[in-house]
């Protein structure tokens, strides 16, 4: 892909003040849509309906979508309300906020709907989307998560494989951080 | 004039350089759905923000879809107005506008009148696949407008009434994104700020943001109440627009109707605010003309031009914007004020009742009036000279809640003695007729001449500032007509920088006069209904048997029993006023 203007609009971006954000496969594309669309809402003036309203309502689509709550059917009304905004918008703002979401949508399909389909984040960033596990064949039962989890969410007998509840658990990933055995993952 | 020839919809068009596509497809029969834009000739009132984004079309050659209303036409230009694309995007922007608007059709004072319910419909949405947070702002109310703005779209239409119209100057956009609504400064409430009340910012509202506030409510509680006595006087713009609210065509005079749905709905005496109107005139007429001779005699103090006081929106719109001019205009109240004050006490008395056991209803194509009529000092121990002001619109409502069928109504006459008016009174309703009116008599109480034309054709039109001489039998007076108040401050910068070229002058608040008021049935935009209501009072006035104030025989036996004379103690306790400097008012709290 060729760095000048024309060749970023093609690919759907643009030369923007000419920064680049390098990113590999532990950045979650739609985390990165909703960043951009979280700028977006905040620098609409108001003026127009599909800046105005319209980035208030693909934020929130983005938002449901990272926290596992999209529907079927979500995907398609996203690109739709995306392709409304660019095509309609009154000022350049509005008619480029979309793009983050549309481009993602067409270079990273499947990121989208690990989402929707499977309630799975694959580059393990959307905190509703994921759970610590403890692994019990590599669980020694030194019971150190225990002790530092803030909401005592682990469970276990001393010397025998240790238990996340995951309805009580917060994801601060503390656990995770002190186990010096490699025991706790996130699925 | 240069041409340009297009393509709309495959049928080819020529229009003048600089017209909008919406303009070219209406020319040639092709409706382009809008929301924001609202465009009123001779009214100075054009609203394009191109905010809505409803009247977006293709252009072929064009990356993205145009707003009709504000692009303009080009040599060989392609526009589809209805191409999937299109309809997608039309469609999609009015759910947007739609999940961010309280689904409160059934209950909403506009309903029916909504030109958001208006185009959900036409474009047959049944779903908004768009859900999420909605909008909340601070209610308002005021003692005549409310402002509901969670209602609000930000057609922005209100302030360009507002603002440009009426240059008040209280509304604008506040805040910024999903949160932007507009508002007066540090959105104080209305009653905190210069707001006239003259309710033209409620006449555009495409939707149910901003209404009159309802007293229906009260006038049926004082209606069932055994205790009062209720009298209710009509202003004279009523009758010319009130058939319009039963799908009467515009201009159709309704007064007989009118006098018999009042009955019907059980007012004790029905009465006419154009009796109020005549006494004006009396009290108006006869201070011009005091003012004019001692300015004649050489009478360096006295005040000239003499200003109309008879629109409570003007009057409040110079104590906030010109407090040092507050002995120019005439201190003469309003005909509805005037009404009150005769109800209350030679009506009164004429009944042996007190004046608390009397309710004067007033029916008013006005919202400034539902706030004039609580003002203290037309109040005497606390009780108002009128109860309650409703506008046009309410009287409607009340009709239709009585389950009357309006148009089949048998003709009735109004009660006397304060039914009976003269065709000088009823021009009241629109721009030019209060001087008109004041000219009949003024003419004849100067001259001691009969006036044999009272058509004074050089006061009438529908010019937002017109200028007239009057010959007065050798004396020339110069008068000044003003409708809108920027129309109006223009007049007043004169007048203020001793440049007026006036002897009087002329001034309602609103496009048009009353008949263009805040409280009648909406006219959406379109000028031609203010028109035809405009040539329905002239009508009314032809076809009245006496069309001079003075003639009045119920006006001459009021001021024989009861008066005295125009501008005598008892007129001026009763009938004349004085206004308060409301600048410093305008305060954040």
């Amino acid at each position: 892909m060729a760095i000048d203007y024309d060749g970023l609009l093609a690919s759907g971006s643009m030369m923007g003040s000419g920064g680049m954000i390098v990113m590999d496969e532990d950045d979650c594309m739609v985390s990165v849509a909703k960043f951009y669309l979280d700028f977006t809402v905040e620098e609409s003036c108001g003026k127009c309906t599909p800046c105005r309203i319209g980035n208030k309502r693909l934020y929130e689509m983005l938002d449901k979508i990272t926290l596992g709550k999209a529907e079927e059917g979500d995907l398609t009304r996203l690109r739709n309300l995306a392709n409304v905004i660019k095509d309609t918008a009154l000022c350049g703002l509005g008619q480029t906020s979309p793009n983050p979401v549309l481009s993602t949508l067409d270079n990273f399909p499947e990121e989208y709907e690990a989402h929707v389909k499977e309630s799975k984040c694959p580059a393990g960033q959307c905190r509703a989307l994921m759970q610590y596990v403890i692994s019990p064949k590599l669980c020694t039962g030194c019971t150190l998560c225990a002790r530092v989890c803030p909401v005592d969410a682990i469970s276990g007998d001393k010397k025998l494989p240790h238990f996340i509840d995951t309805s009580v658990c917060i994801k601060c990933g503390a656990c995770m951080e002190k186990c010096k055995f490699g025991a706790i993952s996130i699925q | 004039m240069n041409l340009v020839k297009l393509t709309i919809d495959n049928k080819p068009v020529v229009v003048e350089n600089g017209t909008t596509i919406l303009e070219a497809a209406k020319s040639i029969g092709v409706r382009i759905p809008s929301l924001c834009y609202m465009k009123m000739d001779d009214m100075n009132f054009e609203n394009k923000p191109g905010g809505c984004r409803v009247c977006v079309v293709e252009v072929e050659g064009r990356r993205n879809l145009a707003p009709a209303c504000k692009t303009e036409c080009t040599e060989g230009m392609v526009v589809n107005t209805h191409t999937v694309r299109v309809i997608n995007a039309r469609r999609t922007v009015v759910e947007l506008i739609l999940s961010d608007h309280p689904a409160e059709c059934l209950t909403c004072a506009k309903s029916g009148e909504c030109e958001l319910q208006d185009l959900a419909q036409n474009l047959g949405i049944r779903e908004i696949h768009y859900t999420g947070e909605q909008s909340h702002y601070k209610g308002d109310q005021s003692p005549a407008i409310i402002r509901e703005m969670d209602k609000c779209i930000m057609c922005r239409r209100c302030e360009t009434a507002c603002n440009e119209v009426q240059t008040v100057g209280v509304l604008s956009a506040v805040n910024r994104g999903f949160e932007s609504v507009v508002a007066p400064a540090f959105e104080m409430d209305l009653d905190h700020s210069v707001c006239t009340y003259c309710g033209q910012c409620v006449a555009v509202c495409p939707t149910g943001a901003l209404t009159e506030r309802d007293y229906t409510w009260k006038v049926i509680e004082a209606l069932v109440d055994p205790t009062k006595t209720v009298v209710v006087q009509t202003a004279p713009a009523v009758r010319a627009a009130l058939g319009e609210s039963f799908g009467m065509e515009p201009g159709s005079l309704v007064t007989a109707k009118m006098v018999s749905a009042l009955r019907k709905l059980g007012f004790d005496y029905v009465f006419d605010t154009d009796f109020a109107a005549d006494l004006t005139i009396m009290e108006e007429g006869t201070e011009l003309l005091d003012r004019l001779n001692r300015h004649l005699n050489g009478d360096q103090e006295v005040k000239l031009p003499i200003l109309t006081s008879c629109c409570p929106g003007w009057v409040k719109f110079f104590e906030h914007q010109f407090p040092e001019m507050m002995d120019v205009p005439s201190t003469a109240k309003s005909p509805q004020q005037m009404f009150g004050a005769i109800a209350k006490s030679y009506f009164a008395k004429k009944l042996d009742k007190k004046r608390e056991d009397l309710v004067v209803v007033s029916v008013m194509p006005c919202l400034a009036k539902k706030y004039e009529c609580t003002r203290e000092e037309f109040s005497v121990n606390g009780d108002p000279d009128v109860n309650v002001s409703i506008t046009t619109r309410e009287l409607a409502q009340l009709i239709r809640n009585a389950n009357l069928d309006f148009a089949s109504l048998p003709d009735d006459d109004f009660d006397q003695p304060m039914g009976e008016s003269t065709g000088a009174s009823v021009i009241f309703g629109t721009t030019g007729g209060v001087i008109e009116a004041a000219v009949r008599t003024a003419y004849e109480l100067h001259t001691g001449k009969i006036l044999e034309k009272v058509d004074f054709k050089e006061l009438r039109g529908m010019e937002g500032s017109r200028k007239a001489t009057v010959d007065f039998d050798g004396l020339k007076l110069n008068i000044g007509i003003a409708h809108g108040l920027g129309n109006a401050r223009k007049l007043l910068e004169e007048v203020k920088a001793g440049k007026s070229e006036f002897h009087a002058i002329e001034i309602m608040a609103c496009p048009g006069g009353c008949i263009g008021g805040g409280g009648q049935p909406y006219h959406h935009g379109n000028v031609d209904i203010l028109k035809k209501r405009q040539r329905a009072i002239y009508e009314e006035d032809k076809g009245k048997p006496i069309r001079k104030s003075h003639e009045n025989p119920f006006i001459q036996e009021l001021y024989k029993e009861f008066l005295g004379k125009p501008m005598s103690d008892l007129s001026h306790e009763l009938l004349h006023t004085h206004y308060f400097d409301r600048k410093k008012k305008a305060e954040v709290e």
